[in-house]
């Protein structure tokens, strides 16, 4: 029980002596050994999280534990450099490096006294929007073995197909979503570029939340698109994410596109009068494609502040169509440039083929990238050519001002929160998802979700309710830049209206045995 | 319980017709995919693969590949869409902040034992390199080359 308890309150009894940080870190690195077959995890540090866990324990027995979040269990997504761990990034590319330095929010975390269990998995590079593209094999999706997933499911005559009926995390954040929604860790860090943390926060029930661009540091963090990634929090509630917010916000002299201003951590009020609220419901995320369902859902949360007082009324982002165009321009062309430094001389993956130092690299990339990531590459070089330079990305960064500045005409109005919807439709069964490609996939999911990294904005995922299969369906709120307080506060009042459900998980340790050897031969097939 | 309260909520919603959504939520969308214009779909010279793949050292592989960058330059032609007359192109969206400058001091360093560890080949303090200034060969004798392994 105590393991699915929230943050907060698990610090709390950490600090009352009701549990010792040793036992806490012990019984999720159980639970992560008998929830193995959800391959949320890459890297688990099983030593220096318990010797982490232990100097946490004679902190508290001094009574003088660092802060909130100390001896508590995370996981950190696994393009976020840590010191003396594995980072691979799901890639062949760096299958076997271990970072020489801490990113600046694992230090943070580690600072305060965070326990680290290990680096959970994702697409490869962070690009895709299911984290079934990384190396290490897909994320299974823990409400895939819910009692509420279940009991919806069409009863099938074999029991093996109850294993190929699984779904996925969403990406590329999937394995941060799926360690946090299965209780192995009470936070984790994941990173968003088009909704790599909303997504899967949307499809596994979790709070996800995307910082303002330039609030967090990405010293550390492998970057995929200079100008819009940014690290992202994965927690169970709202609350939750304001406290690790607290903790890893703030200007980081290494990372010199954060901002200078100081940042003061702040508690989350109980709102009660959302009568000064003015929400905002973009009509062009009514998106197609858009489920019923979740159609319904946005209406119902629309009409749940006007009930309360709220002034909600339609606006128009009217480029919201061309924002993922504009991203798929854009991001091709800067991963295409920043995955210029993969080769294999300095670190990482080096091939075999040393005729001369060109051929070394072109073997190099071609044996440590998957098809994605060189798809990525070579698109973005593309757009980069002398002949299309101007009218590829100079026009997309055109198009990028034109859709930030919709932000700015309507938040400029009065509007104070965006409501939309984070994804179409509920998480897909994998079996469904992997008949599209990536590329394919990532622009019909990374629809709603794309626009605030063209901004710069913070939104955040918070779970509202299940859908016919019985699977998490979440709503996004927008704030204006640098406004998390705000955001937060209103996301912490909606949550605390709708009551998700928490996940029925099944006995966990039945399953451990048969489906490893499952898992092994769809993974790797 | 809670759950069930929760199924019952969301399937308690009524189906209404269109027009009687009072919700500021709009019942339909807003906007549809385009669709791709007969003849549109530029096809990318041999000439231009090899370049490609000689700037990004990273190959097509196959017919695939290929394909896929059609597909993707196709699909970036959606921005000649959206007029641009008298806009900035974005660098940034934190343009009107000033960039932070530190003091040039030495506050780090001295690790180049960590740095070496990662790396396969070296020698001393050095990074090894195959031999420099031997181009990749031509296109013309790419052929397994582009065909992939």
């Amino acid at each position: 029980a105590m393991l699915r308890a929230s943050l907060r309150q698990v610090s709390a009894a950490l600090k009352e002596g009701h549990v010792t940080p040793t036992e806490l870190c012990q019984r999720c690195l159980s639970l992560i050994k008998s929830t193995k077959f959800l391959n949320a995890y890459i890297t688990v540090a099983e030593e220096s999280a318990l010797k982490q866990a232990e100097e946490s324990e004679e902190r508290y027995r001094r009574g003088q534990p660092l802060g909130v979040l100390d001896g508590i269990p995370i996981a950190v997504k696994d393009n976020f450099n840590t010191a003396g761990i594995e980072t691979t990034c799901a890639s062949n590319m760096l299958k076997g490096y271990i970072s020489p330095y801490n990113a600046t929010v694992v230090q943070k975390l580690l600072d305060q006294g965070a326990v680290l269990l290990g680096k959970t998995n994702l697409d490869e590079f962070a690009m895709g929007s299911g984290s079934t593209d990384g190396v290490f094999g897909p994320v299974r999706n823990p409400w895939s073995y819910s009692r509420q997933y279940k009991e919806k499911s069409v009863p099938k005559s074999h029991s093996e197909d109850e294993e190929s009926n699984w779904v996925i995390t969403g990406g590329s954040s999937g394995g941060s979503a799926a360690a946090v929604s299965s209780f192995t860790c009470f936070a984790a860090l994941g990173s968003d570029t088009g909704g790599s943390t909303r997504n899967p926060a949307a499809h596994c029930g979790v709070v996800g939340l995307k910082p303002t661009y330039g609030l967090i540091s990405r010293h550390g963090l492998i970057p995929l698109v200079n100008s819009m990634d940014v690290p992202g929090i994965l927690t169970r509630c709202v609350d939750d994410a304001a406290v690790v917010l607290g903790s890893l916000a703030g200007h980081d002299p290494k990372d010199s596109t954060t901002i200078q201003e100081n940042f003061k951590p702040f508690e989350l009020p109980n709102l009660t009068d959302v009568s000064k609220l003015s929400i905002g419901i973009p009509k062009e995320y009514h998106a197609p494609g858009l489920s019923s369902e979740i159609l319904a859902l946005w209406s119902k949360a629309a009409d749940l502040f006007k009930n309360a007082g709220a002034k909600v009324i339609e606006v128009s982002l009217p480029h919201t169509r061309y924002s993922i165009v504009c991203y798929h321009v854009l991001c091709t062309a800067e991963v295409a440039s920043n995955m210029a430094r993969f080769d294999g001389l300095e670190y990482g993956h080096r091939s075999d083929m040393n005729k001369s130092t060109e051929s070394m690299y072109a073997a190099t990339r071609r044996e440590g990238f998957n098809d994605v990531v060189r798809g990525r590459i070579l698109s973005g070089n593309y757009f980069l050519l002398k002949q299309n330079y101007e009218n590829y990305f100079v026009k997309a960064q055109k198009v990028r001002r034109l859709i930030a500045n919709d932000f700015v005409k309507v938040f400029g109005n009065g509007v104070d929160i965006l409501l939309t919807p984070t994804t179409l439709s509920d998480a897909a069964p994998y079996m469904e998802f992997i008949k599209e490609d990536n590329r394919t996939r990532s622009a019909q999911d990374d629809i709603l979700t794309q626009a605030a990294n063209m901004a710069g904005l913070p939104a955040i995922n918070v779970p509202t309710a299940l859908s016919e299969r019985g699977l998490p369906v979440g709503l996004q709120f927008i704030g204006r830049s640098f406004q998390e307080k705000q955001l937060l506060t209103v996301a912490k009042w909606f949550e605390k209206q709708v009551k998700f459900p928490m996940i029925q998980l099944e006995e966990v340790k039945r399953h451990d045995h048969g489906v490893f050897r499952h898992q092994k031969s769809a993974s790797f097939s | 319980m809670r759950v069930l309260r929760l199924c019952r909520w969301l399937r308690a919603l009524p189906v209404p017709p269109v027009r009687a959504l009072r919700s500021a939520v709009p019942p339909r969308p807003a906007w549809q995919h385009g669709e791709p214009r007969p003849g549109a779909q530029r096809k990318v010279t041999a000439e231009v693969l090899g370049q490609l793949e000689h700037l990004a050292l990273v190959d097509f592989r196959d017919a695939e590949g290929v394909e896929r960058l059609q597909k993707a330059i196709w699909f970036a032609d959606q921005l000649q869409e959206v007029n641009t007359d008298g806009v900035e192109p974005m660098d940034s969206v934190l343009e009107d902040r000033c960039l932070y400058l530190r003091e040039d001091d030495v506050t780090e360093g001295n690790c180049t034992k960590e740095l070496l560890k990662n790396a396969r080949e070296k020698v001393e303090e050095y990074f090894v390199a195959p031999p420099g200034n031997i181009p990749l060969p031509k296109l013309e004798d790419q052929e397994t080359f582009l065909q992939g392994s």
